[in-house]
């Protein structure tokens, strides 16, 4: 019966292998939203300069980005890293770079959004009393656009929580692939183990993703 | 780059284009009567049920998709509920977009003026009466920007359907890719695939919403 | 002595702990006209929101023809087709064109045929010369068109009383006169009204009766004609001093 199947996820050690999966899951996404963030407030920031080329080129790498599923981004730098430009990385840092890119890619339009949202007579009486444009941006504009733009961040941020479910599809060995092997090994003495494993794998997603979520519409809430 | 090659695999990959589009459409349309159904139990504060709303709305937002449908696919049948794997697909979209299309609409309510609904209080309209000639025409106006949004989201996600081996274009392309290891043409296919369902549907999305908007806003 | 319409004992209202009416007693008779004055912050608009059911209050009791209100929503529902009220936004729905904003009420809470239901929303907004916008939407409307047209939106319910609360606050100076002629107008058809205003000339002109106001407590009760002239209270004295009368 479907009940005592619970005990897969204790058997020897299956806790300890998920665990470690949802370690290599975690570590890509930290890295990503860490190393994609900061790409993407500078991002943010230059796509509000009125230079067009650079706001063309940018908007372009943003609709690339938004358009491609992220399924056929993570096999696109799969395949044609190592083929077409002779880089042969693991799974594991292609997928880094396909995160940070994408993670960079829609911070810049929270921040560029939320920093063209900061009225015009802010900006107008920053330069008033004299502020360069450096000043204006780290005195005025960005302190009072963060406020607006959290909850976004924090709601992006797990987003890509969520699509480092997709490790799996280039056989990085994250918490869904072990879940996988764990399944397939005992398959004989836990027939309705898929149940069990998959049933704890999305419950351990949703521990980790709820209190951003929480925090995200306090947040809003407050704004 | 061959293209002779693509020539040759367009008609699996006109499957797989078919295939999208209609689960696409399908599950956005469950998605869409599930998530009304759901704002309007929380707008109205339906006990029970709006609670009952409140944890599938989390649980549904805070997992992954993929997650989703091998806990459908593959977990499921452990219990003895067995569906094909068309059917897993239609019902995980639905599950994930449910909850999207619940916050969009509820947005949409939240963000209709309070003076709007006493003035039809004022007028002595019954509940039913305000939801069917004041809250759902302005709400509904209100939330089709984030619907809109939601619809894009929701035909991207079809993409991971590809892990319970439903035939839509990914896994056409993965197929292909796996037969012949042609990449670079079949992820070309692949992309302008996308790009033919979800450039012309945005740009058409955003004349809609500003045509709503007008419709009943007049700005 | 004429019928008494509308009564109201000890009606009480806090928000939380912050009270915001004491003990308000007052009635007003059909045909006559009672304006609530008093600086911004004393209630007045709480008071006259509470007098069909848009704000709940915590004790009191109202008194609709002699009958008592129980504050029940739907019981608020029923009674509010009788009761016409017009806000400070005016809220005309924007997704309906004047005619279905005017003939809503009509016709879906009192049943009547969308035929006489539109004749007579005609010959009302004619009374208001804006006969010619029945088939616009609001938002091709003037601010002082869309207060005009919310009048008729409220007595197009024939309603027994009516409600007005700062109906010429937001609109432009050179508006203000229609809307205020058409409630001129109404008290000289002897409709009962209960008017929230800053425009003293005219609570001056309209009033039969003035409340006047302060931290949620009436200080005053007292005939239009003599309020403005000879009011009771110091208070009342400094407040028409402070609005230029």
């Amino acid at each position: 019966m479907a009940h005592s199947g619970i005990n897969i996820i204790f058997e020897g050690a299956n806790f300890a292998r998920l665990m470690g999966g949802l370690w290599v899951t975690i570590r890509v996404a930290l890295i990503s939203i860490a190393i994609g963030g900061v790409l993407g407030i500078l991002l943010g920031v230059l796509r509000t300069f009125h230079n067009r080329l650079l706001r063309f080129v940018l908007r372009l790498y943003l609709e690339f980005f938004r358009i491609i599923p992220t399924v056929a981004l993570l096999f696109l730098f799969y395949y044609i890293l190592p083929k077409d430009m002779h880089l042969n990385l693991p799974a594991e840092e292609v997928a880094v770079i396909v995160f940070t890119l994408w993670m960079a890619a829609e911070a810049s339009d929270i921040v560029r959004g939320a920093l063209e949202s900061v009225p015009q007579h802010q900006i107008e009486s920053g330069l008033a009393i004299g502020l360069s444009r450096n000043q204006l941006y780290r005195f005025v504009l960005v302190p009072q656009s963060i406020k607006l733009m959290m909850p976004a961040l924090i709601n992006l941020v797990t987003r890509i929580i969520k699509t480092t479910s997709l490790l799996l599809m280039i056989s990085v060995l994250d918490v869904i692939n072990v879940g996988q092997q764990i399944i397939e090994a005992n398959q004989q003495q836990y027939p309705q183990g898929a149940f069990w494993i998959y049933g704890a794998i999305f419950f351990l997603y949703f521990i980790i993703c709820y209190p951003f979520s929480l925090l995200a519409k306090r947040l809003q809430r407050n704004k | 780059m061959s293209w002779s090659v693509i020539v040759q695999s367009l008609p699996m990959f006109q499957k797989g284009f078919i295939l999208t589009l209609q689960m696409s459409a399908l599950g956005i349309l469950g998605a869409i009567i599930l998530g009304l159904v759901c704002s309007l139990s929380q707008y109205f504060k339906v006990p029970v049920l709006k609670r009952i709303v409140g944890i599938y709305i989390e649980l549904s937002r805070n997992t992954p998709l993929l997650i989703q449908l091998f806990f459908i696919y593959y977990g499921l049948p452990g219990l003895g509920l067995k569906f094909s794997a068309y059917v897993c697909g239609i019902i995980g979209l639905v599950f994930l977009g449910g909850s999207y299309m619940a916050e969009g609409f509820t947005g949409g309510f939240d963000g209709i003026a309070k003076s709007q609904i006493e003035s039809g209080l004022a007028l002595g309209l019954s509940t039913a009466q305000l939801t069917r000639y004041v809250i759902f025409p302005q709400g509904f106006a209100l939330s089709v920007p984030a619907l809109a949004a939601n619809i894009i989201f929701l035909i991207k996600e079809t993409s991971i359907f590809t892990v319970i081996a439903i035939p839509e274009l990914t896994n056409t392309a993965l197929d292909l890719i796996g037969m012949y290891y042609k990449t670079n043409e079949y992820l070309l296919v692949l992309i302008i695939g996308y790009a033919i369902i979800l450039i012309p549907l945005s740009i058409l999305l955003t004349w809609l919403e500003r045509r709503i908007r007008y419709g009943a806003f007049g700005h | 002595m004429a019928d008494e319409l509308l009564r109201v004992e000890n009606l009480n209202k806090a928000y939380g702990d912050q009270p915001v009416l004491h003990d308000i007693n007052f009635e007003v008779n059909t045909g006559e006209v009672l304006v609530l004055l008093g600086p911004s912050g004393s209630g007045k608009s709480t008071l006259i929101r509470c007098l069909n059911g848009l704000e709940p209050y915590q004790s009191g009791d109202i008194y609709f023809k002699g009958d008592h209100v129980t504050p029940s929503s739907k019981n608020w529902q029923k009674l509010r087709q009788k009761i016409g009220m017009v806000f400070q936004s005016y809220d005309l729905f924007p997704n309906l064109k004047i005619m279905d904003n005017i003939t809503l009420g009509p016709i879906k809470v009192q049943k009547q045929a969308k035929n006489v239901a539109e004749k007579e929303a005609l010959a009302l907004l004619d009374s208001v010369d804006l006969a010619d916008y029945a088939q616009k939407y609001p938002r091709e409307l003037s601010g002082g068109q869309k207060q005009r047209i919310a009048i008729v939106r409220a007595l197009a319910l024939h309603p027994e009383f009516m409600l007005f609360d700062e109906v010429t606050a937001s609109l432009d100076p050179e508006m203000v006169r229609g809307v205020l002629e058409i409630m001129l107008d109404l008290a000289k058809q002897k409709m009962t009204m209960i008017v929230v205003t800053h425009e003293m000339n005219f609570a001056h002109q309209i009033a039969n009766q003035v409340l006047f106001l302060e931290e949620g407590r009436i200080l005053e009760s007292t005939p239009g004609a003599q309020f403005f002239t000879d009011p009771k209270t110091d208070r009342a004295k400094e407040f028409l001093q402070s609005m230029d009368f």
